[in-house]
């Protein structure tokens, strides 16, 4: 696991395990944003941009709990970094770019809850990975995470113009979309190894 | 105002009852659906996650409305992910001691109730307003749902995904199992099949009720 090259990491985080059709992480955002394709491409890169952040400060606390012996306080320390640093993103963001602020809008405080941002960080200390091969999984998972979210919108948005039986309109259809294309994803498979 | 309701009225009672039906958590409200989907795929994984995740909803509730006087508004929230992911971690470590199986089954999953937002969800909507009492009905009800919901869809994964029921086997040799229901596709399948089921309900209601309403 820790001597994985870095291309694998990447495929496999981005495409053979995406984490939102694999692994079920980030559902809540990828239903709820994914109806327009401009709205999805936004909310996908402050994900992004959040997950690379985010991992580097966790294999930081990582090492640090290691030292101090005390794996119990890693999960409440990686909530709270990643409540602090989407925190700090927002504030950032405001000062640098209010054109970029109003245009991720409610997004941003929002993705503290995304538990693929959380996932990502348990994952890469499970795995074991050192700081390099943390950055490219976040990016793999943050790229990954932005594919299906544009994906998903994409059909949807072609799907506005099909007529649907009134039961299955809404989160079911939106259900079965995901479905399909998780399905699509799993033709991947033979990819990585 | 005292911290338990003595008056156990109907209304009190209702705290309890709505989260079972009429907002069910996971087939009203579509919250918390990450651990829905992925941890669906055996009726005992399904029931274990459910009820990993009643015990944080009901204690998460008791702390944030017995301390929702001291809790300043611009924290908040942090302060509630903090209580939450205390309980957390220590469900994960009672997992563990209980069951190591079950433990790698649930994976990662059982730190991920952190961000379930459904406790988020009743900490801010629910236990930040009202009584302890009516809080860990709340809280008892809306898990039950939770619970009642995720045992829906692991059963009918694993029934057809193999042929299983709590492991005790169901159709012999004659069954060819749907390998698709066990993966990430059948969860989403699946979901979205559940929530046909109550979407029809709910419409079959409504044409009823304009039906009486024209006689009348």
């Amino acid at each position: 696991m820790a001597g994985d090259p870095l291309w694998s990491i990447f495929v496999n985080a981005c495409l053979i395990n995406n984490f939102v059709l694999a692994y079920f992480l980030g559902i809540c955002p990828f239903l709820g944003v994914s109806a327009k394709l401009e709205t999805a491409t936004r909310m996908g890169g402050a994900v992004t941009f959040v997950m690379l952040v985010s991992s580097m400060c966790a294999f930081g606390i990582n090492a640090l709990l290691l030292t101090i012996d005390a794996p119990y306080l890693k999960l409440i320390s990686f909530i709270a970094v990643i409540a602090s640093t989407v925190q700090l993103v927002e504030m950032f963001i405001k000062k640098v770019s209010p054109a970029l602020f109003r245009a991720l809008g409610i997004f941003l405080p929002l993705i503290t809850t995304n538990c693929a941002i959380l996932g990502l960080a348990l994952f890469q200390t499970n795995k074991g990975y050192g700081f390099l091969q943390c950055v490219v999984y976040a990016l793999g998972a943050g790229v990954g995470f932005t594919l299906a979210l544009i994906l998903m919108a994409g059909l949807r948005e072609k799907l506005e113009l099909a007529a649907v039986p009134d039961v299955v309109k809404g989160t079911a259809l939106t259900l079965m979309l995901a479905g399909l294309l998780s399905i699509a994803f799993m033709g991947f498979a033979g990819l990585g190894g | 105002m005292p911290a338990f309701d003595s008056t156990r009225d109907k209304r009190t009672t209702d705290e309890f009852v709505k989260g079972l039906w009429k907002e069910n958590p996971v087939f009203v409200q579509v919250l918390g659906m990450c651990p829905v989907l992925a941890v669906s795929n055996t009726a005992r994984n399904a029931l274990a996650m459910g009820l990993a995740t009643l015990f944080v909803l009901v204690m998460s509730n008791i702390v944030i409305s017995s301390l929702r006087r001291f809790i300043p508004k611009q924290v908040r929230i942090a302060t509630y992910i903090l209580v939450i992911a205390t309980f957390v971690t220590i469900t994960e470590y009672v997992i563990q001691a209980i069951s190591l199986d079950l433990h790698k089954a649930l994976g990662a999953f059982i730190s991920l109730i952190v961000v379930n937002c459904l406790i988020l969800g009743r900490a801010e909507a629910f236990a930040s307003k009202n009584t302890v009492g009516r809080s860990i009905l709340d809280g008892l009800g809306m898990g039950v749902g939770f619970t009642f919901a995720l045992l829906c869809l692991g059963a009918v994964r694993e029934i057809f995904g193999s042929g299983t029921l709590f492991g005790v086997e169901l159709f012999h040799d004659r069954f060819q199992d749907w390998v698709m229901m066990i993966l990430p596709a059948g969860g989403f399948f699946t979901l979205a099949g559940w929530l046909l089921v109550f979407n029809w309900f709910k419409e079959r209601k409504a044409r009823a009720r304009s039906l009486r309403e024209e006689a009348a």
